[in-house]
């Protein structure tokens, strides 16, 4: 078959919802934005695994310590499951890796800000992970097979994490006022880095389009901003916390929430590597991976000396 | 220190989810040898109880059929329909067949 035909039989699979999977032929265009999608999302279940391990020796019960242990081990295993879909596409581990260590691949903004007190757990459990859920779970009916699955997965386990989260400012807000003071501070500084989670405006996103055509994305950005802020305020109500924004309010003729400008500003400076964190995740990550290096030669030293002594 | 240029190999992992079922492919993951494979699909995998037994195969082994033969691969199936027991044309009032 020419190209010409093949993109025919591909525009024709997504047309009627039929996955594309590893071996099939494909655009090269789209070959690439899985990869940049899939591995940035890879990095992110990663990066993300630091704010929260910062707090894991800290919990303040044994209840909560092994939540916390559960969530990033969690973390650890979706980075997993997203970077052998990746893979698939004829990527290598190490390069996804390398891409990353440089600072040439990105990862969620969100993971650049500070955990700075054990509120901050349950904000992020709550807000981030609910923003990632509300991100992911149209994910799962993503045109590329081994990413659907991966996301099927991940968004069956990623249930729990927002719920302890919420259920930590739960307690929070039903304890001392000095405790509800800490889980507002905590929405306060997560809010708004939370709507940031989804990306640019539909107007500013690059991408956006051709994942649309392409089945990837089912949604806008600003669709899921939209939605998450919807079913989160009223979360914030019973929480009794007041959302960081004055100009929040119902709107009574579009059935949604009207709310502020976000600062893009910030967004943009987070994202290109100036973000309060970015040099400190991006070092803790490579520390991990130079450290590790002896362990990786010995297991496959190991592992050959095993397989020769077989032969022998 | 020598820089470690090369990955290690890819496994294809196949789990049991509960005695009765079979094995069933539910990703894959790098690891030096057969037995880290199935340590490590214990922890990616099974997290939650998902299964009861682990298959490791190393990727490079398996042989995939090309999706470019698909046509001649499953056409001599597809007009055989005389192979499904709808095919017969059989009396209503005629039980357990």
């Amino acid at each position: 078959m020419n190209t010409e035909s093949l993109e025919k039989h591909f525009n024709d699979k997504i047309e009627e919802d039929i996955r594309i999977e590893p071996k099939d032929w494909m655009p090269e265009k789209y070959r690439k934005t899985l990869i940049r999608q899939i591995s940035q999302h890879a990095h992110s279940e990663i990066v993300g695994m630091l704010p929260e391990a910062n707090w894991i020796t800290r919990a303040p019960t044994l209840r909560r310590k092994a939540a916390a242990l559960a969530k990033v081990q969690d973390e650890a295993g979706h980075g997993l499951y997203l970077y052998s879909a990746c893979e698939t596409l004829g990527v290598e581990r190490d390069d996804l890796l390398a891409d990353l260590h440089s600072g040439k691949a990105k990862y969620s903004s969100i993971f650049n800000y500070p955990t700075l007190t054990w509120a901050d757990m349950g904000a992020i459990g709550w807000l981030v992970d609910g923003a990632a859920i509300m991100n992911q779970v149209p994910l799962c009916r993503a045109s590329y097979g081994p990413y659907a699955r991966a996301m099927v997965r991940i968004c069956k386990e990623e249930s729990f994490h927002q719920r302890q989260g919420y259920e930590i400012m739960l307690t929070l807000c039903k304890g001392s006022e000095e405790q509800k003071n800490m889980a507002q501070d905590a929405l306060n500084r997560w809010w708004w880095p939370s709507l940031m989670m989804f990306g640019p405006t539909d107007k500013d996103s690059k991408h956006t389009a051709d994942s649309m055509r392409w089945g990837i994305k089912r949604f806008t950005n600003d669709e899921l901003r939209q939605k998450f802020v919807d079913v989160t305020v009223p979360q914030a109500d019973i929480l009794g916390l007041t959302v960081p924004d004055k100009d929040l309010k119902w709107n009574e003729e579009s059935g949604h929430y009207d709310f502020g400008e976000i600062n893009w500003e910030e967004f943009y400076n987070v994202i290109s590597g100036n973000g309060p964190c970015n040099r400190e995740r991006l070092e803790a990550r490579r520390n991990a991976h130079d450290k590790g290096e002896w362990v990786r030669e010995a297991a496959q030293a190991y592992a050959e000396k095993k397989s020769r002594n077989k032969a022998a | 220190m020598k820089s470690m240029s090369k990955n290690w190999p890819l496994w294809e992992i196949f789990i049991r989810s509960k005695a009765g079922l079979n094995h069933k492919h539910v990703g894959s993951l790098h690891a030096a040898d057969a037995a880290m494979a199935i340590q490590n699909a214990r922890d990616v995998y099974t997290r939650r109880n998902e299964g009861v037994s682990i298959w490791v195969v190393e990727s490079s082994h398996i042989t995939a059929s090309d999706p470019d033969d698909s046509d001649p691969l499953y056409e001599p199936a597809k007009d055989k329909v005389y192979r499904h027991p709808t095919f017969y044309d059989l009396p209503d009032e005629l039980k357990h067949m």
